[in-house]
């Protein structure tokens, strides 16, 4: 049990944490159809090892590791911050209904039969015009309190679940399997660069110099405003915060359940319930398990791939509720 | 004496309704003030305009001379605590981290909470005889468990103004005594502490408050020492019904018949 003095578990903890996340991406780098070992890792830092291999690991698993993790990471945070900013333990990152519009962006383009840059720029205009859409319902009916908010994302969420299911219906059968792949999460197409990276590490900096205040902030909007935090303004920071980092895993890998409802629970079970602990751990845990479920995602049925948005699900329910089991309830 | 609050001509409203009208009083260190009026009388309201949560609708309220809407919450939090009547645990916490948050405002800049707060959290659990649930979860907590964590966080707060809103509820009688002394006690502690208490608990105001704000009805405020003030004549018009007075052992005893 992580217990109130976060300081000395958190190094404990942190170094296990962080060397399984080693050891998934090293696992990761190495499972495929090219064989490449332990040994031809090295050789890729020193460049003797030859090209193919090379190309391998630089355009196609590195890539796709770091998109895992980054992705896996930022959903994790993301929930995080949906479950303070609505004081619900049912948030995830998609409750607002971002990933619906980002779906129907990416939707769209699918059906217009174009993909790669156009895909994920309509995939996030999409993300983009839903938390707009909620931002000014919820702003004009003057409902930030946390059940008008959750209102108006679920009400924008089934409007969007209504658009999803018009554009599946009317769709060629050729393209559906690409759009069923979307939406359940797939990293098959995806790259990060700088600028992801850059939004996960500033959110993952401002989340964690303010997890005091998230601590408070949970408790209530008044026990929190009595403490001294200065209410709106964090809520709209994490409002805005938690949807930019959706709108990025949304748009690199399609909407992948599970990570950034479960893996915040998970650790709150598991003792964190400490932002100061919580934050970085879901970051880790979060992007571990996504790394581990894209391996398997793309190892297990080889040379078919898997939505990794499934293996997440069929990783996650069990470990949930084996957790869930053996934590005591106090 | 020195004006730690300074209410000038504060009007209240809850939607076309005055819960008060014009009402300018000064808090000063070490009083006790007691906040009584019927249910929906504007008693709570009263107290989150004190804390600076709600603006009012006219006037404005000062702390040390200092307009509260001019002031960050860090700061107003600083010097005034306010203990709620409800709050909410939708996600887990145990009861020595939700001790610990009353450090908050103190702890700017601070990611973990040093040697001298969980002192001071440990320290407050203990005075409310509550220090053996440390590490229970909040949820497990009976209400008035969770009453006396919330008073501990209130006194790791540590305010110059302890502003509370039904201190009682929830607690059995038999924890009123020390209740008391312990309000008592910390209203006198500190540099220049006060106390303004709401509550529907006429006794527990007449024997903590020296002075009363009684909320009659319609904006109209009775404002004065705890004698003069707590009549039956006062007390049966802002509660509308009958309110007799006993006197027991040089204490005065309030009940409606």
């Amino acid at each position: 049990m992580i217990d109130t003095h976060p300081r000395r578990l958190f190094a404990v903890a942190a170094l296990a944490a962080t060397l399984a996340a080693t050891l998934a991406g090293l696992t990761s780098l190495l499972s495929g159809s090219v064989a490449i070992d332990a040994s031809d890792l090295l050789a890729y830092l020193d460049g003797s090892l030859p090209a193919l291999e090379t190309q391998v690991l630089a355009d196609i698993r590195i890539p796709r590791t770091l998109a895992a993790f980054v992705t896996g990471a930022a959903l994790a945070l993301a929930g995080v911050l949906m479950q303070v900013l609505l004081r619900n333990p049912l948030a995830d990152p998609y409750i607002l209904g971002l990933s619906g519009g980002a779906a129907v962006g990416a939707l769209v383009s699918i059906t217009l039969g174009v993909g790669g840059w156009w895909l994920s720029g309509s995939a996030f205009s999409g993300a983009l015009i839903s938390v707009a859409l909620v931002f000014g319902i919820a702003s004009r009916a003057g409902g930030w309190s946390t059940t008008h908010l959750l209102l108006t994302g679920v009400v924008v969420s089934a409007g969007w679940g209504a658009l999803i299911n018009l554009l599946l219906a009317t769709s060629a059968s050729t393209s559906v399997q690409g759009m069923l792949f979307w939406l359940m999460g797939d990293l098959s197409q995806s790259h990060v660069g700088g600028p992801h990276v850059a939004l996960l590490l500033l959110g993952a900096l401002l989340s964690l110099r303010g997890a005091r205040t998230l601590n408070v902030l949970v408790r209530g909007d008044l026990l929190a405003a009595s403490l001294g935090v200065s209410v709106p303004h964090v809520r709209l920071a994490l409002f805005f915060g938690a949807s930019a980092l959706t709108a990025m895993a949304v748009t690199t890998a399609g909407s992948i359940g599970f990570v950034g409802l479960v893996v915040p629970h998970m650790l709150r079970l598991l003792g964190a319930r400490d932002h100061r602990l919580l934050i970085p751990f879901s970051l880790l845990v979060g992007g571990t398990l996504l790394v581990i479920a894209d391996t398997l995602a793309r190892t297990l049925l080889a040379p078919q791939q898997l939505p990794v948005g499934v293996i997440t699900a069929l990783i996650g329910v069990p470990s949930f509720i084996a957790i869930l089991r053996s934590s005591p309830q106090r | 004496m020195s004006d730690l609050l300074t209410l000038d001509a504060l009007t209240l409203r809850a939607g076309e309704r005055t819960l008060c009208d014009d009402l300018s009083l000064k808090i000063e260190q070490g009083q006790r003030w007691g906040v009584l009026g019927r249910n929906g009388a504007g008693k709570t309201t009263l107290l989150h305009a004190l804390a600076g949560l709600s603006p009012p609708a006219q006037g404005c309220v000062a702390l040390d001379g200092n307009d509260l809407a001019a002031l960050t919450p860090r700061i107003i939090a600083q010097h005034i605590g306010l203990l709620l009547q409800d709050t909410s645990d939708a996600l887990p916490s145990s009861v020595l981290e939700t001790a610990l948050l009353g450090r908050h405002p103190h702890a700017r800049g601070r990611l973990f909470d040093n040697a001298e707060d969980l002192g001071t959290a440990r320290g407050a659990l203990a005075r409310l005889g509550i220090e053996h649930l440390a590490d229970r979860a909040v949820a497990s907590l009976s209400g008035g468990e969770r009453q006396r964590l919330a008073l501990a966080t209130l006194l790791v707060q540590a305010p110059r103004l302890l502003l509370l809103d039904e201190p009682s509820n929830h607690l059995d009688v038999g924890f009123q005594s020390p209740l008391v002394a312990l309000l008592r006690s910390a209203s006198e502690e500190g540099k220049s502490a006060a106390l303004v208490m709401a509550t529907h608990d006429i006794n527990l105001a007449a024997r903590l408050c020296d002075f009363i704000v009684l909320m009659v009805r319609d904006g109209e405020t009775l404002i004065g020492g705890a004698e003069q003030i707590l009549t039956s004549e006062n007390l049966s018009r802002a509660y509308d019904c009958n309110i007799a007075v006993v006197e027991h052992n040089g204490r005065k005893l309030f009940y409606p018949c």
